[in-house]
């Protein structure tokens, strides 16, 4: 196919449908969950779950045939594949109307994602179908920890294999797990989720000696320790996860269970993050659209025009600001849109997924940061919430790797360097 | 459908300019600049890849139809080669496809048939006017109906190959809106300039001021006829040229000292292998990415007719006039005191990356 950018029908028909939901179910209470922190968001994540289950789209994790816009019919002519780029329009349709709630959304997360990048077809089979359920359910990923940030492959929490009772022993203690309270809390209204905890299974290995692990709620051993309290997305929940003697069947190691001299267990939690990175970008980018578009009313509303067209010398600070921020997120959509079309038509895409966060963790944070300075009082008050999209627009450029983290990739990248070769 | 993936036929177009670009216009760019003179051939080799050719419809001598998006992708990677060379290619088209988007039947069966019919032919255009604020949309040079004719009254800057021009097309502000005038050779009234422009860089390409003293053009040369054109649709054509244009100087400056990186040693290690100077690169590639990818999809949107497409061509260009400086400013930067010395191309690079901010006009597709 040529070179295209018409938003494929299914995606606008998406948009328009979430846009109603942003407004209506994420807007409306985003103030009230920012300021009371760990509060579940029932209404909304039972709302979500019903009206995914209805669309046919189990999970947000893109399924193996699509997102149900795709394939299925047979009599239906064969379209190009669309379930990433569908995948991140929704997520920055959710963002748009409050990227807390967003990372509140049923379904399988990072959790499934990785069951779906480095597991098996019988994994994911048995792993997977819970999120079409009748309850809610979630799964959360466990990577950090308190000595190992970006610096995954100093992870220390551990896996021995029990040769006698053919299970994995994990210990360890996680931190900073997104919606891994209600992964792992057995709360009435969820069904039962999972966390994919990564540990080592040689650390004599470095990264070839990395694994994920599915572990079930309910587990013996595994326990959410702390909720943290942050900057913003408050209403999402971040846990601290302790892993004490944790017992799991043998075949929930996602990926092979022998170390090999190579780093393919590592390359597995990479390859989750080429597929996510440009979610996440999407996430930030909702944020910031929604900051610019409440900056553009207010303009608008105090009679200042954006005159389009001008060269430079003529445009007011505010028009330059303005456009400028237009062309960072236009640009940052569109290198999101590059790299999931990119994972949709299976093309390596390491360098583009990137590069996707590398560009939206700076346009989601100096958008919002620019829109509350142009806003002045008003940007600053908590009565409305530009505030609000400052504070979680800087997650963007932290989680999924910091913005620092993703320019070491993209270097490597186009460098043509190994980790070692660039440190 | 979102796509990013060139036709074959544009994959093929895009080869051989990529060939051109390196193998013709790269090699000639370093003494070009300094002896101030591009060589006739170099030009007609360029020419003869047919840009502008497939651009205009047989039944005015040419074989193709005009896409945006193909121009968009040749122009990227010729001025990845050499802007100067490649400003110089493309001059006909400052003056053939105004008249192919905007001209009157007969205006397109008089001049395009002439412009792309032979070898490469000086035929140019005259937007850019010598003042700190110009802008395409508030001309300062005037034209005004008098009788059956048009009087023209102004100055226009930057315009290549001016003196030896077979026609060229010179824009005006007729009640304050910008239309075009089809000037034939050697017209009275007309003034070019003896001296060529002297500016920072594109040394090589010979530009002119040119001077209009209550010169008469007649309603029958007014690009549109009587009933003028619609200027926005040009405008947005050469605001995504210049775009293009930006993106491959800036691939070129990211190319060059990103190579230079990999080979310079310092305290033991490849400056690449040092985090400051990665990152850099890193930070460049992701912005040149962001600025194509815009001017894509504005490219995209006019050639389907999208109702934003101006404003969009707007922003491809406003956002590659500042990537461009960003990027060959930390090309020269990467080359540290080397890049400074004119024996490397990156300080030619970041002389024409802030051009950018000045060259709405020079470039078209």
């Amino acid at each position: 196919m040529p070179i295209e950018f018409e938003t494929p029908k299914p995606i606008a028909q998406t948009q328009f449908v979430l846009k109603t939901v942003a407004e209506e179910m994420m807007r409306s209470k985003s103030r009230y969950f920012d300021e009371h922190e760990h509060e579940i968001p029932w209404d909304y994540i039972e709302f979500m779950h019903t009206a995914m289950k209805a669309m046919g789209a189990g999970s947000l994790a893109p399924q193996e045939k699509g997102n149900g816009h795709e394939g299925g019919e047979e009599k239906k002519e064969k379209r190009p594949p669309i379930a990433y780029q569908s995948l991140a329009a929704q997520i920055e349709a959710l963002a748009w109307g409050d990227v807390g709630f967003y990372l509140c959304t049923p379904g399988g997360g990072l959790g499934a994602a990785a069951v779906q990048a480095a597991g098996t077809p019988e994994q994911r089979a048995k792993f997977l179908a819970r999120f079409a359920g009748e309850k809610p359910t979630f799964a959360a990923m466990c990577m950090t920890e308190a000595g190992a940030g970006s610096d995954t492959a100093s992870i220390r929490t551990r896996a021995v294999l029990d040769e006698k009772t053919n299970e994995w022993v994990i210990n360890g203690e996680k931190i900073f797990v997104t919606a891994g309270d209600k992964s792992l809390t057995e709360y009435e209204k969820l069904g039962k989720g999972f966390i994919v905890v990564w540990a080592s299974i040689d650390p004599s290995a470095g990264r070839a000696g990395m694994r994920a692990f599915v572990v079930e709620a309910g587990t013996p051993g595994v326990r959410v320790t702390k909720l943290e309290h942050k900057l913003g997305i408050r209403v999402s929940d971040t846990a601290a996860i302790s892993l004490v003697d944790v017992r799991v069947p043998f075949d929930h190691i996602l990926g092979s269970p022998t170390v090999e001299k190579t780093t393919t267990g590592f390359k597995g939690a990479m390859a989750t993050f080429d597929a996510t990175r440009p979610l996440v970008a999407a996430s930030g980018l909702g944020v910031a659209r929604a900051a610019l578009e409440f900056l553009k009313e207010k303009l608008a509303l105090n009679g200042v025009q954006i005159r389009y067209g001008l060269p430079r010398q003529k445009l007011t600070a505010v028009e330059r600001d303005v456009i400028d921020m237009e062309i960072m997120l236009k640009s940052a959509w569109l290198m999101v849109i590059k790299a999931v079309w990119m994972a949709d038509n299976k093309k390596p895409n390491a360098l583009e997924s990137s590069m996707s966060k590398v560009k939206a963790g700076d346009v989601g944070t100096k958008i919002t940061q620019k829109v509350v300075e142009i806003l002045g009082p008003l940007g600053y008050s908590r009565e409305f919430l530009a505030e609000k999209w400052f504070r979680d627009a800087k997650i963007t450029d932290i989680y999924e790797g910091t913005g620092q983290i993703n320019r070491l990739v993209v270097a490597r990248q186009i460098l043509g360097y190994s980790g070692a070769e660039l440190r | 459908m979102y796509s990013f993936d060139p036709t074959e036929e544009q994959q093929m177009l895009v080869e051989a300019v990529k060939k051109y670009a390196a193998n013709d216009l790269r090699p000639a760019a370093h003494d070009a600049e300094e002896s101030r003179e591009l060589p006739k051939k170099l030009v007609s080799k360029g020419w003869e890849l047919g840009l502008l050719q497939a651009s205009i419809p047989e039944a005015y001598g040419g074989f193709g139809e005009r896409s945006a998006v193909t121009g968009v992708l040749a122009i990227e990677e010729m001025a990845f080669g050499d802007l100067a060379g490649t400003l110089a290619v493309m001059t006909p088209s400052l003056f053939a496809i105004p008249i192919l988007l905007a001209g009157t039947e007969e205006q397109k069966q008089a001049y395009l048939p002439k412009v792309i019919e032979g070898d490469w032919a000086p035929y140019t255009a005259a937007l850019i006017e010598y003042a700190f604020d110009f802008d395409p949309l508030a001309l300062k040079t005037t034209a005004a109906l008098e009788g059956d004719s048009y009087v023209l009254n102004g100055e226009k800057a930057f315009v290549p190959f001016a003196k030896d021009a077979e026609a060229m097309l010179v824009y005006a502000a007729l009640d304050g809106v910008t239309q075009g005038f089809i000037v034939p050779k050697d017209a009275a009234g007309l003034t070019i300039s003896d001296e060529r422009e002297k500016l920072m860089s594109l040394n090589a390409l010979p530009m002119y001021r040119v001077k209009l003293d209550n010169f008469k053009v007649p309603i029958a040369n007014r690009l549109g006829g009587a009933s003028g054109m619609d200027f926005e649709p040009v405008l947005a054509s050469m605001r995504i040229a210049a775009a293009s244009a930006a993106v491959g100087v800036a691939n070129a400056a990211f190319e060059y000292s990103k190579n230079y990186a990999k080979e310079r040693e310092a305290f033991g290690v490849k400056i690449a292998q040092k985090q400051a100077i990665a990152f850099m690169l890193a930070e460049m590639r992701t912005e040149i990415e962001a600025s194509r990818l815009l001017t894509w999809e504005a490219a995209w949107k006019l050639d389907t007719g999208k109702e934003d497409a101006f404003t969009e061509a707007y922003l491809a260009y406003m956002g590659a006039v500042d990537m461009v400086m960003m990027v060959t400013d930390r090309a020269v930067q990467i080359l540290g005191g080397h890049g400074y010395i004119r024996e490397h191309p990156v300080e030619m690079w970041m002389r024409n990356g802030r051009g950018f901010a000045a060259f709405t006009g020079m470039m078209i597709v």
